[in-house]
């Protein structure tokens, strides 16, 4: 017994001086504060050079015959590489996983060959002394283009008349997944209501303000190649670029400094990245790459690009009986490596409805190819788009009976008290809050007054409404993610923790900081296990050589499965200084606690001796420990889930909006997000995952859409043409938390990085369609412009 | 390039005298950032949109992008390293660290010289008027309501001091 209790003192949750659920602010962002980030674009080499690419200004088309005479002798250019030659130098790569069954892609270039199969392609590489002489040069090249028949419309993409876009393949399907769970023909054959709709999810990108950015160097006095990139998971390209250039992985190093946003964009790997690093590895000399905002907008992945087909029935009584979709998803001409293009379709498939008792389902879902920028996973991964689903029909059904919206969520969520237990498609939810975040959120919301509001309003010809949208999201994935599938990308992470000589804690750590925070929350659970003050602590990430081997940061993981590293990294280190410091103080350690950079007397926390001390006597005068006694002030842990694949996080947003009628603009009146992402340990970095998470989906349920037309060709890749969210038209978000901790971990966090842009979607649109409703207008198509509004209340045509 | 014609310059960067010899097509931002190794400020979209770009030219916030290094000859240019420096911003940057108003910073020395500029015209912006003095600043990660924040409370903070300062 006296174990146990000793055990929960020890809990990280039960702390004296503890940092978790504190809003401290971070270390690391005084220095972008006073303009002294590094941003890779900000580092220069000795003998830097710089690479520009010529890519395909077709959608699809036949590289005949390249000619690079005149570009060779242009001022400044140091090489000029085309596909042949680059592909005996980086091997091309296949963006399939195994246990996506079924999915296939075809060999990737990182540099065109034969033909290209996307506007904004790679196909030239011109390496000179500046970037604007390799642009130079780059304008001298002469390409004989054949143009190919293109495939750009997704619903045509099967079709028989459209062109396969690579033959080996046969045709354009790259993937489909079906499930049938319960009786779904029983359920809507019975069923009293049953209600069509057909969605549509638009195409947009992650717009990181920095964009992509890349300087390799290659040392062939160590056969070292040393990659700066400003990337989410340091470890995964180091294998990467070790695979495809034929280098052994110890000799790659991938050095990640600060990182200008990443949302996903920077998980994945690009052919212009690989093409880099094989410049630099060829010339044996840096080379810097800088994505231009044009580039960014044609060579970043783009995600959400689906169109889905729903069908719900419902009884009188306002219980769903049955989900029925079918997703329809235009992926580019390549399955992205090493991820795969099918986990967002996937997800979809997984998760829709989930959050409901109702256990009828059958999704269909197609990925095909076409000759646009490829797609890929984007923050909250799928998320939007079955959000966007699931509460569209949720509220199209209660609609159809006459129900107020909370209370077909009452009626159908599942109960708070019925976990463990398992969606339709067998995912395992842990613990979910469903019902205590939608009461919270009633409640911040202030819904019975917003409602009295809303019907005066109409009475005055002023149409506003009210959204709810509840949401799952995925969060802190072990091995089932990707590892399974045969990708070598690190399902744990792990953290170094060293006391120096001077009694601080140097913690390396192999999540990486995308200004979310992961440092800072990392520093807390350092310091809190450790009982050393926070100003002692110095994180370190990014850099293969230097933290544990892991995976990064993606699917809101860093700062849980980070986290939980890190605290068990803390409280082994703290178990050998205390035995050191038993023997400095001749005292049984099991008296022993740490506190305030001290070792003290559990009893009473009164100072015994500093870390300091330990520290000094350590290093320096070990002679005075006794002989068969060594000290060990580094220790590093791993941590991975094991028990459930994922941790299921939950929540709602709501929101109130005045829809004007006459112009079709929204304003914001009101917004809500209530949310359970387990143990909180900084609320404001939460908070502000949350709001930039909304704002983000905001954009993509408002404005942000890659436009293309019939040929493929990109209409909108300029800032100004594609419409991000502004600070003028955003709304304040108030966040509220409900806290279920996930029993796996010590800590029992789990992520918040993702949940604001899964829900935003949702709730906008059931905001607008409320406001409409009187009108018998309704909006499905994303983005939900003023043009589309006012058509859906046939005011325009 | 080989061949083109530089032109010389004479500006002061951060209170640093500058002399240089610049091609006629590099702009501003490109000048500090590669040129003089300044490279707190930043380029987002290369064409005058997105604000990451923002540098103080004689007491103006102006957009490094769309002005070239030539035009800055005989001008006084304030970076954010100068800014920081000298302390112009230290309570926008004290504000923003305790609010959280950056996450990746990318956008934020922008941030910090177009809010400075508000503040020196307007004593006491509304909410609403720090949203639409801010909205050529893009930030794709806070969703701005941190800023907002941080920059209404230098706001107030100030307008109390000076008022204090008076009585
Ligand atoms: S880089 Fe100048 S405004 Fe965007
Ligand atoms: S903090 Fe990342 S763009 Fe503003």
């Amino acid at each position: 017994m006296a174990n146990l209790k000793e055990m929960m003192q020890d809990h990280i949750l039960d702390r004296p001086n503890s940092y978790i659920g504190k809003s401290v602010p971070r270390p690391n962002a005084k220095r972008l504060l006073a303009g002294r980030g590094t941003f890779t674009d900000d580092i220069n080499l000795p003998r830097q050079s710089h690479v520009a690419f010529l890519r395909s200004p077709y959608a699809h088309a036949e590289i005949v015959k390249i000619d690079v005479t005149s570009a060779e002798a242009s001022p400044g250019v140091i090489k000029i590489m085309t596909g042949q030659e680059m592909a005996k130098i980086c091997t091309p790569w296949v963006g399939v996983l195994s246990h996506l069954e079924g999915i296939k892609s075809a060999p990737q270039h990182a540099l065109a060959i034969g033909k290209a199969c996307w506007q904004g392609e790679p196909v030239v590489a011109v390496v000179a002394k500046t970037r604007s002489q390799a642009e130079d040069a780059i304008d001298l090249i002469q390409v004989e283009w054949n143009e190919l028949d293109v495939v750009v419309d997704m619903e045509r993409a099967l079709d028989s008349d459209i062109p396969v876009i690579h033959d080996e393949l046969g045709d354009n399907l790259t993937w489909q997944r079906n499930v049938d769970c319960g009786d779904v023909d029983a359920a809507f054959k019975n069923a009293d209501h049953v209600i069509e709709e057909t969605y549509i999810s638009n195409r947009h990108t992650g717009v990181c303000l920095e964009t992509r950015v890349i300087v390799a160097d290659y040392n062939p006095g160590e056969e070292q190649l040393t990659v700066y990139l400003s990337t989410q998971c340091p470890h995964m390209m180091q294998n990467l670029f070790a695979k495809h250039l034929g280098l052994e992985e110890h000799k790659v190093r991938i050095i990640c400094k600060d990182v200008g946003g990443s949302f996903g964009v920077k998980v994945h790997s690009y052919p212009d990245e690989y093409a880099t690093a094989a410049l630099a590895y060829c010339l044996k000399r840096p080379v810097k790459f800088t994505a231009d905002r044009l580039e960014s907008f044609t060579s970043d992945i783009h995600a959400r690009d689906h169109r889905i087909n729903t069908k719900i029935a419902v009884s009188n009584e306002g219980e769903i009986q049955a989900f029925e979709i079918d997703d329809l998803t235009g992926i580019g001409p390549y399955s992205v490596y090493p991820r795969t293009s099918g986990i967002e379709v996937n997800q979809v498939v997984n998760l829709t409805g989930g959050q409901y008792k109702n256990r009828n389902y059958r999704a269909q879902a197609r990925v095909v190819l076409q000759n646009k920028s490829p797609m890929c996973q984007y923050r909250a991964v799928g998320h939007p788009v079955l959000t966007l689903i699931t509460e569209g029909m949720v509220d199209d059904a209660a609609r159809r009976i006459g129900m107020d919206p909370l209370e077909i969520r009452r009626k159908n969520l599942i109960p708070d008290d019925s976990y463990p237990c398992t969606a339709p498609t067998g995912l395992p939810f842990e613990k979910l809050s469903h019902h205590a975040c939608l009461e919270k959120l009633a409640k911040m919301l202030d819904y019975d007054a917003l409602q009295k509001d809303k019907r005066e309003a109409r009475e005055n010809g002023i149409y506003r409404g009210i959204g709810v949208a509840t949401f799952i999201e995925v969060t802190n994935p072990g091995a089932t993610f990707y590892g399974i599938g045969g990708a070598a990308i690190s399902a744990q992470d792990g953290a170094t923790l060293r006391l120096d000589a001077k009694g601080n804690l140097i913690v390396e750590i192999s999540v990486t900081e995308q200004g979310q925070g992961a440092e800072a929350v990392v520093a807390q659970c350092a310091a809190t296990a450790m009982g050393i003050s926070l100003d002692k602590v110095r994180v370190i990430t990014g850099d293969t050589d230097v933290t544990p081997y892991g995976g990064g940061t993606w699917a809101s993981r860093a700062a849980a499965i980070g986290g939980e590293a890190t605290v068990q990294a803390g409280k082994a280190l703290k178990k050998n200084i205390i035995e050191v410091a038993g023997i400095m103080l001749q005292a049984d350690p099991a008296t022993l606690d740490i506190y305030n950079n001290n070792v003290v007397d559990k009893s009473n926390n009164t100072e015994r001796i500093s870390l300091e001390e330990v520290g000094r006597i350590c290093y320096y005068r070990p002679d005075t420990l006794p002989k068969d006694y060594q000290s060990e002030l580094v220790v590093t842990r791993h941590y991975v889930p094991k028990q459930f694949p994922f941790a299921f996080t939950n929540g709602v947003q709501g929101c109130y909006v005045e829809v004007d009628t006459n112009t079709g603009f929204v304003k914001f009146k009101k917004y809500v997000v209530v949310e359970d992402c387990g143990t909180v340990i900084n609320p404001q970095l939460v908070d502000e995952q949350i709001r930039g998470g909304v704002i983000q989906g905001l954009g993509g349920a408002l404005y942000e859409e890659c436009l293309y037309n019939s040929e493929g060709q990109f209409l909108n890749g300029t800032m100004a043409d594609y419409l991000v969210p502004m600070a003028v038209e955003m709304p304040d978000i108030e966040v509220g938390h409900v806290e279920t901790p996930t029993l796996e971990s010590e800590l029992g966090a789990k992520g918040a990085g993702e949940a604001g842009t899964g829900g935003a979607p949702a709730v906008i649109m059931n905001a607008i369609n409320d406001a409409l409703s009187p009108l018998g207008g309704k909006v499905t198509r994303q983005p939900f412009t003023p043009e589309r509004i006012l058509m859906a209340i046939g005011k325009i045509t | 390039m080989d061949n083109i014609e530089q032109i010389k310059i004479n500006t002061v960067v951060n209170g640093e005298k500058v002399e240089a010899f610049v091609e006629p097509r590099l702009s501003l931002v490109d000048f500090l950032r590669n040129e003089l190794e300044l490279t707190g400020s930043h380029v987002g979209c290369e064409h005058g949109v997105c604000g990451a770009c923002s540098i103080q030219v004689d007491g103006s916030v102006v957009r490094g992008c769309l002005m070239l290094a030539s035009q800055a000859d005989g001008a006084d240019v304030i970076s954010i390293e100068g800014a920081s420096d000298a302390g112009i911003v230290a309570d926008l940057q004290k504000a923003f660290h305790e609010r959280n108003a950056l996450q990746c910073g990318f956008c934020t020395p922008g941030m910090l010289l177009t809010s400075s500029e508000l503040l020196d015209q307007k004593k006491n912006p509304t909410r609403a008027e720090i949203r639409e003095y801010l909205s050529g600043n893009y930030c794709r990660c806070t969703g701005y309501e941190a800023i907002i924040d941080a920059v209404e409370t230098v706001a107030i903070d100030r307008a109390g001091s000076s008022h204090n300062g008076k009585s």
